[in-house]
């Protein structure tokens, strides 16, 4: 139980040295680690599947490409323009007014007990396949065309043009 | 495996919905106070993270897959998001040689 909280408060000291580092690379590296803080979630859950795939996409794709872009560019030092305090005062109490928004309806929530039985096989591949496969085909197939048109945009996106380059 | 059991039995639901709120504030307070457009998407990666934690906890809370499925697709969503907002920003740097998104104001005109 007392690995929850722990796990928890390192997730979200994480989460709040990624929006608060000044330098990008050291962001990417904070998010990396918060990304692995989720993935031990995951495992508590006892979703076993999500925790690879959350390994795997998020920690090795994703942030892959974010170090890869942010090198490209040569952004690995602090050119930020800072925004005015002002501003800065106004986002994070526009934030906090969200966050005792959220807390105060969870509390208006009368969340029932947790399940009895927690179905520990719940999160197997073996499970989740066989919803993914029957119920949720006609997603599943979606989004392996909103897979194949995305990397077709970013193709064309990052591409350099010709005719611009040349006139 | 009992161990792990033992572990949601233990942690209420309430903590998980209070751990989850906080990460996707934290989100909105980073899209709000920055202005590199890299540490911008991060902020939206880390809402997204939120969402997903929410979703796998509800699941695994009310015995039911659909909600890790959920997650799945939001992993596939954020993986071609990823994609096509990584390569608009090397656009934009390109023509602009900055990321700074108060240039992009220039937009509305």
């Amino acid at each position: 139980m007392s690995l929850f909280y722990f796990v928890a408060f390192l997730t979200i000291l994480f989460s709040l040295l990624v929006i608060f580092t000044k330098n990008p690379v050291y962001s990417v590296l904070y998010l990396i680690a918060t990304f692995f803080t989720f993935t031990i979630h995951y495992i508590l859950l006892n979703a076993q599947f999500l925790a690879v795939v959350n390994f795997i996409v998020y920690m090795g794709a994703i942030m892959v490409l974010f170090l890869f872009v942010l090198m490209l560019m040569n952004l690995n030092k602090e050119t930020e323009p800072v925004k005015s305090n002002l501003i800065k005062i106004i986002g994070v109490i526009a934030g906090g007014t969200l966050l005792v928004t959220l807390i105060g309806s969870i509390h208006a929530l009368q969340t029932t007990a947790a399940s009895a039985t927690p179905n520990s096989e719940i999160g197997l591949v073996a499970n989740l396949g066989k919803v993914l496969f029957s119920e949720f085909l006609l997603p599943f197939e979606l989004s392996s065309l909103l897979l194949l048109s995305a990397m077709v945009g970013a193709v064309l996106l990052a591409k350099k043009d010709k005719r611009t380059q040349n006139g | 495996m009992d161990n792990i059991s033992a572990t949601i039995q233990v942690v209420p639901l309430n903590h998980y919905i209070l751990l989850s709120a906080i990460i996707f504030t934290i989100g909105v307070i980073g899209v709000l106070i920055r202005r590199n457009a890299i540490i911008i998407f991060m902020s939206i990666e880390l809402m997204l993270n939120a969402v997903n934690l929410l979703l796998a906890a509800f699941s695994a809370y009310s015995g039911d897959a659909s909600g890790q499925v959920f997650v799945f697709f939001i992993m596939a969503l954020a993986a071609a998001e990823v994609a096509i907002g990584l390569a608009i920003i090397v656009m934009v740097y390109r023509n602009t040689s900055s990321i700074d998104i108060n240039i992009l104001n220039r937009l509305k005109w």
